[in-house]
């Protein structure tokens, strides 16, 4: 079971409100993503969740029964960091044991479990080595195989694939993802990357300055983003923000216009492109257009413009629409 | 810094460095060379190098004269127990000190080290009458003691500095796999911190052994360690400069060997730690 | 980056250092004020009573006490001066590379082992002694008069011991502190034409700050308290001319007996102490933030 709760969370550091106040819900088994920018605060969520940090005011509840006041260890939580956090004096057995010998565990049955854990991480040729002789990407599987070994009610990551390369990110990120497929368990996932969160999560929590701005689907919110922030922030490249004359034709203060959505030959707009890039299966274009702005044009295959031509653009998908404080309407 | 020199300048540094290096020796050499003399010979004007009388004598009498393996003992005992014992205070407060700190801890960690610059003469009676009025006067457990104490800021220093080292992250791990307090400190901090605390123990252990202050002044005969052998050398049966130099290579030899055998963590412990 | 409970842990763990540095350092303390405005002398047992400031006012008119206090400056002064200045430059030499530097820096931390009484009568007798020391035999050599060190310069002799004993700590602290300063920074200079002083001057002393912090801070600690060598040597003689205040507080207690004097000289001390490690803390404190 992994069922977490949180009652209106507060956390301060000082005078600082890091987090002025969350309600939110987290099913059991659900991969839920809390993505927003750096410094918003989803590590001091997550860590108020592990029990790291002491809630300022409200309250944790975990499978329906308080856990605020619990310690990091009675919460049966287990925790990837983003710097693998790895005992650097221990073999990668005695790493992933690490938690099973704090339970009292008896040693027959640490190993079974370890070995289970080094088959389905593949470390089991690594196993009497120390993390100094290991590869990023091995560090980042012992750090799994430790939190997995317990069995605990959820995963919660932080940032865990940052600190590799992009190809073995991509990879981590699938093998993570596998890992959830199998095990069935929670996880809460914190990333700045909203690639990670739109191809990982069932549900994510988009956070910024410490509030919540929307929870939901990947795909609901790349289709109804509730305001500016979650729109521009999900999405790449960014959607496209409008605001003047040609958002008051649509009754609002912004529109916006996914870069995908917006087709190339004809139409209302006309602008000059800067720059284009080619990668074959995809192109993007930015073009001045006069009155508008820079506007992203993502285009699905080739597309024979280049820097310079004049060329006129037209609205092809959703336009979507917000009021002066940025809310959709 | 090192950088490539020319094979001239190489030399002329080389030189340079030697030297300076065996004006510093020269003193412990010179009492060593000494202590191998007869006592005619050790004074003998101009000093005697080559030509003179070798002999181990000196060192034959200090030993027949002296309860020698007593002192050592007692020297033994006093700094390695002063030593752990400050360790066992001193890991935990470092522990706080480095991962938990609050507004105050550099003020605690100054008041700690400024509670060593209080002259120990200044408050050489009232130990004294204390440690009467305890029974620990002249035991090795009373010198156990107030060695800790004084070393201890020195102690908790080096060590937090050590921790700091460390990324909290690692302990906080532990936290979430469930270990206790103790649990993290015994499997997790202490293994990690290992090289630190073996520097920090051995700075300990020299300044211990050297003390001469109280291990003289809380003292008679029991529980007195080799700093006291050595007073009472050079006291009473007039001097003797051969004899005297024995009984002193005898006194820092011990110490000076460990040095050399554990260079690596003793430059480190040197520093005391505060040097990268 | 913490609990209430972990910060309730932590007060407890720092709790046993707290408590026994502060008995240690309260109890006596308390019993020398005490003593220290009581007549009490060994010699004179039945005697006793309040006798106010009395004991304090005789420190302060002993022409002694102004005499033990420059000394005591000095000697802290003189051996600071000393470790740093002779310290970086011994340290700049075993920095370059030389051969056998494994070797080199053991002869150089020897000094280090060796306990105070021994340093000082290495000295006093191997070295310094008018008829059987090392230099009287050189002078001698050179058909000079001896120099009558203890006799005739005994605070820079004493100053001169314990600056030995002091020196390779403070090399080692500066070597080690040379090996981090990157050699691309001294070549960027050498390319902009700054000369081996300036060198020195802009880019290697500024490097050596924090060092020199931690030389300054840990010998403090170590010299306001410097009484063995003293002890050993001079006697603080003649006269009262090596006498520091540490010296004249145990002249006090040991030779006149007088345990009331000797108090009050400890509280003087310790005030003093005080004064100096105020500023020492608030001056150069701040360098030692990593
Ligand atoms: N221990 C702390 N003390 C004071 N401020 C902190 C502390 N930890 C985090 N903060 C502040 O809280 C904010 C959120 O930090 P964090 O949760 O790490 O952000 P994120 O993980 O989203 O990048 C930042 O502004 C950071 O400076
Ligand atoms: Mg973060």
């Amino acid at each position: 079971m992994g069922k977490i709760q949180l009652r209106q969370v507060r956390k301060s550091f000082g005078d600082v409100h890091v987090i002025p106040g969350i309600d939110l819900d987290i099913e059991d088994g659900e991969f839920v993503v809390f993505v927003g920018p750096s410094g918003c605060g989803k590590s001091t969520l997550l860590r108020l969740i592990a029990g790291l940090e002491d809630t300022t005011s409200g309250v944790i509840e975990i499978d329906g029964n308080d856990a605020t006041h619990l310690p990091p260890a009675k919460r049966g939580l287990a925790m990837v960091f983003q710097s693998y956090a790895l005992y650097p004096h221990m073999t990668v057995r005695k790493n992933i044991a690490f938690p099973l010998k704090m339970a009292g565990m008896s040693p027959e049955e640490q190993e079974k479990r370890v070995e289970r854990a080094a088959k389905v991480l593949n470390l089991t040729n690594y196993l009497d080595r120390r993390p100094g002789q290991l590869s990023g990407g091995q560090r980042q599987r012992v750090a799994i195989g430790r939190a997995i070994v317990r069995e605990p009610a959820a995963f919660l990551f932080d940032e865990p694939l940052s600190n590799l390369d992009a190809a073995l990110r991509v990879g981590m990120r699938q093998e993570i993802s596998e890992l959830h497929q199998s095990l069935k368990t929670t996880m809460i996932y914190v990333t700045h990357d909203q690639v990670e969160a739109m191809t990982m999560a069932d549900k994510i929590v988009v956070l910024n300055a410490g509030n919540i701005e929307q929870v939901g689907s990947p795909l609901t919110l790349y289709h109804t983003p509730k305001n500016i922030f979650v729109a521009g922030f999900i999405g790449s490249p960014r959607m496209n923000l409008i605001e003047g004359p040609e958002a008051a034709k649509h009754n609002a203060h912004t529109i916006g216009i996914r870069p995908e959505h917006i087709g190339v030959g004809d139409g209302p707009w006309e602008g000059v492109v800067g720059l284009s890039e080619h990668l074959g299966s995809d192109s993007f274009i930015k073009v001045d257009v006069p009155g508008l702005g820079v506007i992203n044009v993502r285009a699905a295959g080739e597309l024979n413009v280049h820097h310079g031509d004049r060329i006129k653009l037209a609205p092809t998908g959703k336009i979507h629409r917000f009021d002066d404080k940025g809310l959709a309407l | 810094m090192a950088r490539a020199a020319s094979p001239r300048k190489q030399l002329i540094t080389t030189l340079a460095a030697w030297s300076v290096a065996l004006i510093i020796f020269f003193p412990v050499l010179w009492m060593i060379l000494t202590s191998f003399k007869t006592e005619a010979s050790a004074v003998a004007s101009p000093p005697e190098l080559l030509g003179a009388d070798w002999t181990l004598d000196n060192y034959a009498e200090v030993w027949s004269r002296s309860d020698y393996p007593r002192f050592f003992w007692n020297s033994v005992v006093i700094s390695v127990g002063s030593t752990l014992l400050g360790l066992a205070i001193a890991i935990p407060a470092a522990w706080s000190m480095a991962f938990v700190p609050g507004k105050r801890t550099k003020d605690l960690l100054m008041w700690m080290l400024s509670t060593k610059m209080m002259p120990a003469v200044a408050v050489m009676i009232p130990i004294y009458l204390l440690f009467q009025w305890l029974g620990i006067f002249d035991t090795r457990i009373g010198l156990i003691l107030a060695l800790m104490l004084m070393n201890l800021p020195i102690i908790i220093w080096m060590l937090y500095t050590y921790f700091k080292e460390i990324p909290g992250e690692i302990l906080e791990a532990a936290r979430m796999d469930g270990a206790s307090l103790w649990n993290e400190i015994v499997y997790v901090l202490t293994p990690m911190a290992i090289p630190g605390i073996a520097s920090t123990m051995l700075l300990n252990v020299i300044l211990a052994w050297n003390e001469a202050f109280w291990t003289i002044t809380l003292t008679t005969t029991k529980a007195a360690p080799l700093s006291a052998f050595i007073a009472s050398f050079s006291a009473p049966q007039g001097l003797f400069y051969a004899k005297l130099s024995a009984a002193s290579a005898m006194a820092i030899l011990p110490i000076l060997i460990l040095g050399w055998f554990s260079q690596k963590q003793l430059v480190r412990g040197l520093t005391f730690g505060a040097v990268k | 980056m913490s609990t209430q409970s972990t910060r309730m842990a932590a007060r407890f763990m720092v709790a046993p250092s707290v408590i026994v540095l502060f008995i240690w350092m309260i109890v006596p303390l308390a019993m020398t004020a005490y003593f220290s405005f009581r007549l009490y002398r060994l010699l004179s047992p039945d005697r006793t009573g309040w006798v106010g400031f009395n004991n304090y006012v005789w420190f302060f008119n002993s022409p002694d006490f102004w005499l033990a206090l420059t000394n005591t400056l000095l000697l802290v002064g003189g051996v600071l001066v000393i470790t740093v200045v002779l310290g970086i430059l011994i340290a700049l030499l075993l920095d370059q590379p030389v051969k056998g530097q494994g070797v080199l820096r053991i002869l150089v931390i020897a000094p280090f082992f060796v306990m105070p009484p021994v340093a000082a009568s290495i000295w006093e007798n191997l070295f310094m002694h008018p008829q059987n020391g090392l230099f009287a035999a050189i002078a001698r050599g050179f058909g000079a008069q001896p120099i009558l060190f203890l006799e005739n310069y005994p605070m820079p002799s004493v100053i001169g011991i314990v600056a030995w004993e002091w020196l390779p700590f403070a090399t080692l602290i500066f070597v080690t502190a040379l090996q981090s300063l990157s050699s691309e920074q001294l070549e960027a200079a050498e390319m902009d034409g700054a000369s081996a002083f300036n060198r020195f001057r802009y880019i290697i002393l500024p490097h050596l700050t924090r060092a020199i912090t931690v030389v300054i801070l840990i010998q403090t600690i170590f010299l306001l308290g410097i009484f063995g060598e003293i002890f050993t040597t001079t006697q603080g003689g003649p006269g009262s001319a090596s006498t520091t205040l540490p010296y004249m507080i145990f002249k006090q207690a040991i030779v006149a007996k007088d345990i009331g004097r000797a108090a009050a000289g400890g509280i003087i001390a310790v005030i003093l102490a005080n004064i100096v490690a105020y500023f020492l803390m608030r001056g150069i404190g701040r360098h030692l933030d990593a």
